[in-house]
């Protein structure tokens, strides 16, 4: 039987023996029984009998053994007869009893679902979580957490805080398995406040300390969903986050394979929290023995930590590692220290001296994966290492993988004009032109139009070989309609070409290989299990949950001192219910284009105009042969966007021109906005940069403040210079000076494209938090879009803060003035300002700076003027002009001394604007 | 949970297998045994192709590739209807498959500690052994595992249960007709304390703790190390009547800041007091693992001086000068040591003389071992002599990772040191002893 004969036949004689007394005996006839009563289920009834009578015997051993068996025999009618006695052994006095019984009914669930209901035994099941033995508890739970996966009513486990206490009581008392069917049904707890779910942490952080790793990285699990709960300015807040970081290090002492268990999941922790574990940078140190699994998941960690404090560490052990034996670690590491480059900045100069390092070694493979990295670098640094070209030159020969060949094609026609022999080294590569793979065809291509584009004169016959050898002998589509395109463009007006081939391409994005954020934060709730070693959603990949959808979600902070305030935190719950997703569905692009009405396509179109590219395509296909020169008939195939989207040339054919702002509707609102704004006359600051696209993953952020009619506004302009639509936008502000906070949400209701820009303004209120900043004018500034958070600081220019009932009476402005001590005074000078007197005052006036006394003292004009801001507080200044002198001087008095410098810049801007 | 349990040999073939819920065929294994053989010919390819070029290292390609074809099977395999979750352990792989989602860890535990009682019952695990005692192995799992939730998976309440095989007892089985099941149950499964039996007595009374402490060691060409961490356990074999309360101190706890418990120490006197409280389990045991990681400074107790170069295929001969020498030993032995030193495939000979211990090359698989031995500080040992790379081929183009093993018995390299123990809640004095010892845990040194 356990060896894999099949011995049924015995089945009677086997029967006979089971009214033993012979412990042994019994067990092994139960054995046999549970094996083959399924084949026999006549026999097996003739078993039920001496089964009653064991769930009778005075030996909780004999009742438990035979409430389990029966369990495991799958025979419709023993388990008829099984529902008394597993009655009577779920209330048994004996806890050893109570909890195999609790495992049974799970079993009877599995065999006939209808019956559990029926007959009650979820109730009583319920009612043993409140048991006083504590693996009685474990066990009910690990049964209705097995039967709620296959309930419809998935809310069996009804968890509350009575019942959680229980279990974190039986959570200190029960084995190290019953711990972790507890643990794993509280990660699906949401505590009702921060207060509980500190104090569900503080019980469940002991765990960490279990020597079973299960345990561990179950606890680890509750905690990281937790954790998003707590208030971030608490200090628990970051000792729990410390606390993480050494279990997950001892799991990396473990066997092999727990270690690649752990490793996945501290993967998904890294991308959540990189700050757990950026110290421990070293355990991820690869051993020459370690497993190849072992070996490629560590490495993908390590340069997840890198960072500049650890980069010199790193690298040198990259070049270790790239000279091992095993060629797909070696290829990975070479890779890794391109992703160096990338992701840390500073160190772009050594990464690239190491890999023309490894490139000297001159090993095939290490080239090849060489040369595509530094393909990536360049990207990122354009017009940095140029240097390097003729090096990579040398080992042009031995490239001999598509994407190493694609890859160099690249680097020589995009640096075409500093290679002098560009045209030669592009045209050997021509010669085998049809045997090489799409990737390189498509490259090359582009790569000779960019040369012809840089270097008309001397290649003009190279590219009409390229054109036509892409055109007329191949039948790849895509290949084909790029050619077409090019053709076209060059024939038409070589000005557009060089402006849509030679485009400014956007930035790489740092982390290319990250998880997308709703994903990620799905997999967080699912550490530990399967899911997060595959990096999917359980629902992709497990059968058995039929079709009982239920996604776990990381909890969102809803409380406003944090920076991930009510907006963010809605906003985040609101997009993870619904399909993740980074392209827009089909109707939201119809509705968008409908919107606009006008402006060419942005993205691939929609339906129809697909078809129209097909018959275009057809067309094309038939004028071939009779196409002498350019033929201008096959204009239409511009529309065949996709051969722009295919390859490196890709991102770069996309002409920059296509992109209008994509909200029709914003657009208005700016106008609108502008429209009012601009009467009263007050100074709005030119927009600035205030994130550039190379720190936001290419969200590129300028914007400027202004007060139009009483009202604060934020104005912002956003522009797209990644590679993918951007959407769900929110934006949040920290705790600021002067509470400043959006009056209304960030609405952007179209998905911004690659290449477009949208300008929106914000109005602002000021009932806000308030925290002193230094400066006092700075705004830290949260964006969010489905990529990332992004953070930056910014300036208020504080006259946007001045009131409009900012006008002292005179009598008050002479005590005020008086009132004020001294040591409060201080004087400014503005420079180089060529307005008299009452100019000025009528400028300030707009600005609600209100003079109120204007005097000439010995030839100057002396201003007294008042302000307020929106905090109440007043401030004093008086303004000597002296007519010939193009320098003032200000005095500005005010109770809040530290305000002053600012209003003299507020001063300065809005006189020299 | 667990829905099935396979037992593999190393050929491959299900010698065992055990279902909890409906019985799976063994065909499941299949996907495994492919991952495998395609694991293994993968990295046998590898071998080959380095070879062939004939431009790169080689690095022992091919003993590497036999050691670590071992581990090559990913512990987590899907297959269209179950998931396969292995652990190998000797020759034997156990194999389980689940359903539904499940954490992998739990199942691989699981899977380790029934290895573990295998070996506790039977003394090693091995496919001869567990076919012989078939009947015990069934009866275990089936007390291990219920309807795929662990059951009683410490050995002192599997041992009430089912009985461990001795000749003695066999013996008596047979003529008496006595059976090797318990036929109560076992007193402290549901105790406070299950991991301990009631009424144990013995004539001495006496608790051995066991600190061992393993560095992990990466030592770049310069003689610094890249990485060193120390894995620290403590063993507990304890002996001791009744109900017995421990307590044990150390001189700095601080340290200890890294640390696994067996079940059994109340950690919240840790936490609060950091000493270990706790009612042993009786016998032999994990007491504590700890880890001593890159926050401290771990001093490295040996120190290896290298030269090598290869000379030409063919022609001039490489020398290779190999040097060991103690350090920061506070005045203790290094015991047992050893290096081992994939050589690249182009190596063919190499005579090398030691000044101490013998050195030899496997012309197979390339590996230069050395014994050397105790160290005197005195008198440091040297290996010295040329290697000659075999005609024709191209010279390796990278060095050899060099791995060390040694002991320094009395010495717990972090500088732990137990300052007592006290017993409360029994009357005798037993005996007590505190050990130390560090080795050698995987050590490289990069030359």
């Amino acid at each position: 039987m356990t060896v894999g004969k099949d011995v049924s036949a015995l089945f009677p004689d086997v029967v006979n023996c089971m009214q033993t007394d012979n412990l042994e005996l019994k067990k092994l006839v139960y054995l046999y029984l549970m094996n083959y009563a399924k084949n026999q289920p006549d026999m097996a009834i003739m078993a039920v009998n001496t089964f009653v009578k064991d769930c009778e015997d005075p030996n909780p051993l004999i009742r438990a053994l035979a409430v389990r068996t029966m369990g495991c025999i799958r025979v419709d009618k023993i388990t008829e007869y099984l529902c008394e006695p597993l009655r009577k052994c779920l209330k048994d006095e004996d806890p050893y009893v109570r909890k195999t019984a609790a495992v049974c009914v799970a079993k009877l669930h599995d065999i006939n679902a209808q019956l559990v209901e029926d007959q009650g035994f979820l109730d009583t099941l319920k009612d043993l979580i409140s048991d006083s033995n504590p693996m009685v508890v474990a066990n009910a739970v690990a049964a209705l957490s097995e039967i709620a996966e296959s309930h419809p009513n998935s809310q069996l486990l009804d968890l509350n805080s009575q019942t959680i206490n229980k279990l974190m009581t039986a959570l200190n008392e029960c084995t190290e398995w019953g711990q972790i069917f507890i643990l794993d049904s509280l990660a699906n707890y949401v505590p009702k406040d921060d207060r509980e779910a500190q104090s569900i942490c503080e019980r469940v952080t002991p765990r960490l300390s279990h020597a079973n790793s299960g345990v561990v990285l179950s606890a680890v699990k509750v905690l990281m969903k937790f954790v998003e709960l707590l208030p971030k300015d608490v200090e628990y807040h970051t000792t729990l986050l410390k606390k993480l970081a050494p279990p997950l290090v001892t799991l990396l002492s473990a066997e092999p394979e727990l270690q690649y268990v752990a490793l996945r999941n501290i993967n998904l922790i890294v991308q959540k929290r990189p700050e757990i574990l950026k110290h421990e940078i070293k355990v991820f140190f690869v051993k020459y023995n370690d497993p190849i699994y072992v070996k490629l998941e560590k490495l993908d960690i390590m340069i997840r930590l890198a960072s500049q404090a650890n980069i010199t560490q790193v690298l040198a052990e990259l070049k270790e590692y790239a000279t091992e034996v095993d060629v797909d670690f070696v290829r990975k590491a070479v890779r890794a220290i391109g992703r160096c480059a990338i992701k840390v900045e500073q160190s772009a100069e050594r990464c690239v001296s190491t890999l023309l390092d490894l490139i000297q070694t001159k090993v095939n493979y290490v080239v090849q994966e060489a040369v595509v990295v530094i393909k990536d670098i360049f990207r990122k640094y354009p017009n940095k290492y140029e240097s390097i070209i003729a090096t990579l030159c040398e080992n042009l020969d031995s490239l001999d993988e598509p994407e190493a060949r694609a890859a160099m094609i690249w680097i020589v026609g995009e640096y075409a004009e500093r290679i002098d022999n560009a045209d030669e080294l592009l045209e050997s590569f021509l010669e085998g032109f049809h045997d090489e793979s799409t990737q390189v065809q498509l490259q090359l291509l582009t790569a000779i139009v960019k040369l012809f584009l840089k270097k008309p004169t001397e290649t003009q016959e190279l590219v009409q070989q390229v054109l036509s050898l892409a055109t007329q002998d191949s039948d790849n589509p895509d290949l084909r309609d790029r050619g077409y395109i090019y053709w076209r463009l060059l024939s038409t007006d070589p000005v557009a070409a060089k402006e849509v081939v030679l485009a400014e391409k956007p930035l790489i994005s740092e982390e290319t290989d990250l998880l997308e954020p709703t994903l990620l934060e799905e997999l967080i709730c699912h550490i530990s299990s399967l899911a997060s070693v595959y990096h999917k959603p359980p629902s992709a990949f497990v059968e058995g949950s039929r079709g009982v959808a239920t996604r776990r979600l990381l909890p969102a902070r809803s409380q406003s001192e944090s920076i991930e305030s009510p907006d963010l935190g809605s906003q985040t719950s609101h997009s993870l219910s619904q399909q993740p997703q980074v392209i827009p569905s089909q109707s939201d692009l119809l509705g968008d284009l409908l919107n606009l009405d006008l402006g060419p396509p942005v993205t691939v179109p929609p339906g129809p105009s697909t078809m129209q590219t097909g018959a275009y395509d057809l067309l094309g296909g038939g004028l071939d042969s009779l196409m002498g020169e350019e033929g201008e008939v096959l204009g239409g195939d511009i529309g065949g966007t996709s051969a722009m989207s295919g390859g490196l040339g890709g991102p770069a054919v996309m002409p920059s021109s296509l992109g209008p702002p994509a909200g029709g509707g914003l657009g208005d609102l700016y106008e609108l906005a502008g429209g009012i704004g601009m009467p009263t006359g007050t100074y709005v600051p030119p927009k600035s940069v205030w994130l550039p696209a190379v720190k936001a993953k290419g969200l590129d952020i300028q914007g400027t403040f202004a007060r139009r009619q009483s009202q604060i506004c934020l104005e912002l302009l956003l522009s797209n210079k990644a590679l993918q639509a951007m959407a769900d936008f929110a934006i949040q502000f920290n705790k600021n000076s002067f509470g400043l906070v959006p009056a209304s949400p960030l609405q952007v209701h179209a998905p911004l494209m690659p290449n477009q820009s949208i300008e929106f303004s914000i109005p602002l209120n000021t009932l806000g938090p308030v925290m002193k900043m230094d400066p006092l004018n700075n705004l830290q500034v949260a964006i969010k879009n489905n990529i990332d958070v992004f953070y930056f600081s910014c300036l208020v220019p504080i006259n946007i803060l001045f009131v409009e009932d900012g006008k002292m009476d005179r009598q008050v402005f002479l005590a005020t003035w008086k009132d004020i001590p001294n040591e409060n005074e201080l004087q400014f000078q503005i420079k180089e300002c060529s307005l008299n007197a009452d100019a000025v005052s009528n400028r300030l006036q707009n600005n609600n700076i209100f003079t109120i006394a204007k005097r000439n003292v010995e030839g100057q004009d002396m201003l007294y003027q008042s302000l307020k801001l929106t905090n109440g507080i007043w401030v004093l200044a008086e303004l000597r002009i002296q007519p010939g002198n193009a320098n003032y001087t200000l005095s500005l008095k005010c109770r809040a001394p530290e305000v002053s410098q600012f209003v003299h810049q507020a001063y300065d801007s809005i006189l020299k604007s | 949970m667990i829905h099935s349990l396979f037992l593999l040999d190393a050929a491959g073939d299900v010698f065992l297998e055990k279902h909890w819920k409906s019985p799976l065929s063994r065909s499941l294994c299949d996907y495994y045994l492919e991952a495998k053989s395609s694991a293994f010919s993968q990295s046998g390819r590898d071998a080959a192709g380095k070879g062939d070029q004939g431009t790169t290292t080689g690095g022992g390609a091919d003993t590497q590739a036999v050691g670590a074809a071992q581990r090559l099977v990913p512990p987590v395999l899907a297959t269209p209807h179950h998931f396969l979750v292995s652990a190998e352990r000797g020759r034997v792989a156990l194999v389980a498959a689940v359903r539904e989602e499940v954490s992998p860890l739990f199942v691989i535990e699981f899977l380790h500690r029934v290895a573990d009682t295998f070996q506790d019952y039977f003394g090693e695990v091995s496919d001869t052994v567990l076919k012989d005692q078939v009947v015990l192995v069934y009866e275990l799992l089936e007390e291990m595992l219920d309807n795929g939730f662990p059951l009683a998976t410490e050995s002192n309440i599997l041992h009430e249960l089912i009985r461990p095989p001795t000749v003695l007892r066999s013996v008596v089985n047979a003529v008496t007709g006595s059976t090797n099941v318990g036929e109560t149950l076992p007193s402290g499964q549901l105790s406070n304390v299950p991991w301990r039996r009631a009424g144990v007595r013995y004539s001495n009374n006496e608790a051995y703790f066991d600190v061992i402490e393993e560095i992990e060691a990466i030592i770049d060409t310069t003689g610094s190390a890249v990485a060193a961490e120390i894995q620290g356990v403590i063993d507990a074999c304890v002996k001791l009547s009744g109900m017995p309360d421990l307590t044990l101190s150390f001189l700095n706890p601080r340290l200890l800041d890294d640390v696994s418990f067996h079940p059994c120490v109340r950690y919240k006197r840790w936490d609060a007091e950091r000493v270990l409280s706790f009612v042993p389990p009786d016998g032999t045991f994990r007491l504590l693992s700890y880890h001593v990681g890159s926050q401290n400074l771990v001093a490295i107790p040996i120190s290896v001086r290298h030269s090598l170069t290869w000379g030409t295929p063919g022609g001039a001969q490489g020398k290779l000068e190999l040097g060991l020498a103690p350090r920061h030993t506070l005045g203790k032995v290094l015991e047992a040591v050893s290096m081992t030193m994939p050589m690249p495939q182009q190596v063919s000979t190499a005579s090398l003389t030691p000044s101490q211990g013998t050195a030899s090359l496997d012309p197979v698989s390339k590996v230069l071992t050395w014994e050397v031995g105790k160290i005197n500080p005195q008198k440091p040992p040297s290996l010295r002599g040329s290697i000659s790379l075999s005609p024709g081929s191209l010279p390796p183009d990278g060095n050899p990772t060099l791995s060390l093993a040694f002991r320094v018995p009395q010495l717990a390299i972090s500088g732990l040191k137990v300052t007592r123990l006290d017993l409360y809640g029994e009357k005798y004095k037993p005996f007590k002893g505190v050990k130390y010892v560090s080795k050698a845990g995987r050590f490289h040194v990069r030359i």
